[in-house]
């Protein structure tokens, strides 16, 4: 443990701070290979989003509980472990509540346990605070997720096969742009998104600065 | 056997037709973070492909032993622990022939643990019930193709940083338009044989 007092306050920020200021997928690019392989369609990003949300939410439960247990040397082989045991009891609810919704995420729900935003927690917060905390946090981490993977798959989804949670939008002369769903449409759409929120950022830069000096 | 099963054809789907990293989504991450640089790319793109190769041949008999036990419940556990020995193998290797090389990779040769494409390639041998020699065919077409994507942009963003671009797309966002067009590129080898 170390030597600093912890904070066991838990803030509106602690669970905010997932959401928005270190949003894992805009923010900080963790876990990016499900947030452009299962975002073809809002339906399915969704079910990515709260698979990931739960195994991200009970394993730093998990994690947090046994913190002073768990010896530092074996730690990410321990934290791995647990995020297994959780991943493997999301594919099997999964297959058993939507067996549509699991063969279109595909071999990407196991994949689940290298995602880098739940080890990235368990090592930064949970291994160093209260169960309570962390388990507010991960859930701001797994909302962060969820919506980020929904900003995607609604674009992509309009975009390329003009509908939206599986209702068509447009008539029926709607040309589908279909590259949207395909990989490169993953790529691009994120790249879009990412190009969209920096210029937010050095626009209101840009604005603070002429507050300042005007 | 049927001419998708064959051993050349499972080698060039996974390396082109099919490409880890630009067709289905997989090692992501040191493909946005270690491309920066020629010489740290080959290097980092050689041990994942060294990874790969040893635990798709250990994933193949570990998956014999879990369904002769009939415990395939235990699958996921059991491949990841596999992969980290593997990791810490490739680890300890480099560190000794080269500390410099090993301080250039830095974080990112732990992470090759968390590197979805080695467990991907894992998981989708068994869901494909490959024998023992397409494994091994799948895991180095997969490899080839992980260093081939990698090589790719690498050299790109050697040739952009000498390039003038606005401020607003330096960083993460010009890397994923880039692979967005390097995948646009690979679409065309669909026409191999896609699945």
């Amino acid at each position: 443990m170390s030597l600093i007092k912890q904070d066991d306050r838990i803030t509106v920020d602690t669970f905010l701070e997932g959401i928005w200021r270190e949003n894992p997928v805009f923010v900080m690019m963790l876990g990016m290979c499900p947030v452009l392989a299962v975002t073809n369609s809002a339906v399915n990003a969704l079910a990515m989003g709260l698979a990931t949300a739960f195994v991200l939410v009970a394993s730093s439960l998990l994690v947090s509980l046994f913190r002073n247990l768990i010896p530092s040397e074996v730690r990410i082989a321990t934290y791995i472990v647990i995020i297994s045991t959780f991943v493997t009891i999301v594919d099997y609810t999964m297959q058993a509540l939507s067996q549509e919704v699991y063969n279109a995420l595909g071999a990407f729900i196991q994949l689940i346990v290298v995602n880098c935003i739940i080890l990235g927690r368990a090592e930064a917060c949970a291994s160093r605070n209260k169960p309570l905390k962390s388990m507010v946090n991960a859930a701001g981490m797994g909302l962060g997720f969820t919506l980020a993977l929904l900003c995607l798959g609604v674009v992509r989804e309009i975009l390329g096969s003009g509908s939206l949670f599986g209702l068509p939008l447009f008539g029926e002369q709607f040309q589908p742009w279909v590259v949207m769903v395909l990989p490169p449409g993953g790529f691009l759409v994120l790249g879009g998104w990412l190009l969209f929120f920096e210029w937010l950022k050095t626009r209101k830069q840009s604005l603070a600065e002429g507050v300042t000096h005007g | 056997m049927g001419s998708t099963d064959s051993i050349t054809f499972i080698f060039f789907n996974a390396f082109l037709a099919n490409n880890f990293v630009l067709a289905m989504f997989l090692g992501l991450c040191p493909f946005l973070g270690v491309s920066g640089k020629l010489n740290t790319a080959v290097p980092m793109g050689l041990a994942t492909s060294f990874v790969m190769l040893v635990s798709s041949v250990c994933a193949y008999f570990l998956n014999e032993l879990l369904v002769a036990f009939n415990i395939e419940y235990l699958r996921l556990i059991s491949y990841i622990v596999v992969i980290a020995s593997a990791v810490q193998l490739v680890e300890m290797t480099l560190k000794k022939l080269s500390p410099a090389l090993f301080r250039a990779l830095g974080i990112y040769l732990p992470l090759i643990t968390t590197n979805c494409a080695i467990l991907g390639l894992a998981l989708f041998q068994t869901f494909k019930e490959y024998n023992f020699m397409q494994s091994l065919a799948y895991a180095l077409g997969a490899g080839a193709g992980f260093i081939l994507a990698l090589l790719l942009m690498a050299g790109l963003r050697e040739r952009l940083d000498l390039a003038k671009l606005p401020s607003v797309t330096q960083g993460a966002a010009l890397s994923l338009i880039l692979g967005g067009l390097l995948s646009l590129a690979f679409m065309g080898f669909a026409g191999l044989g896609a699945e």
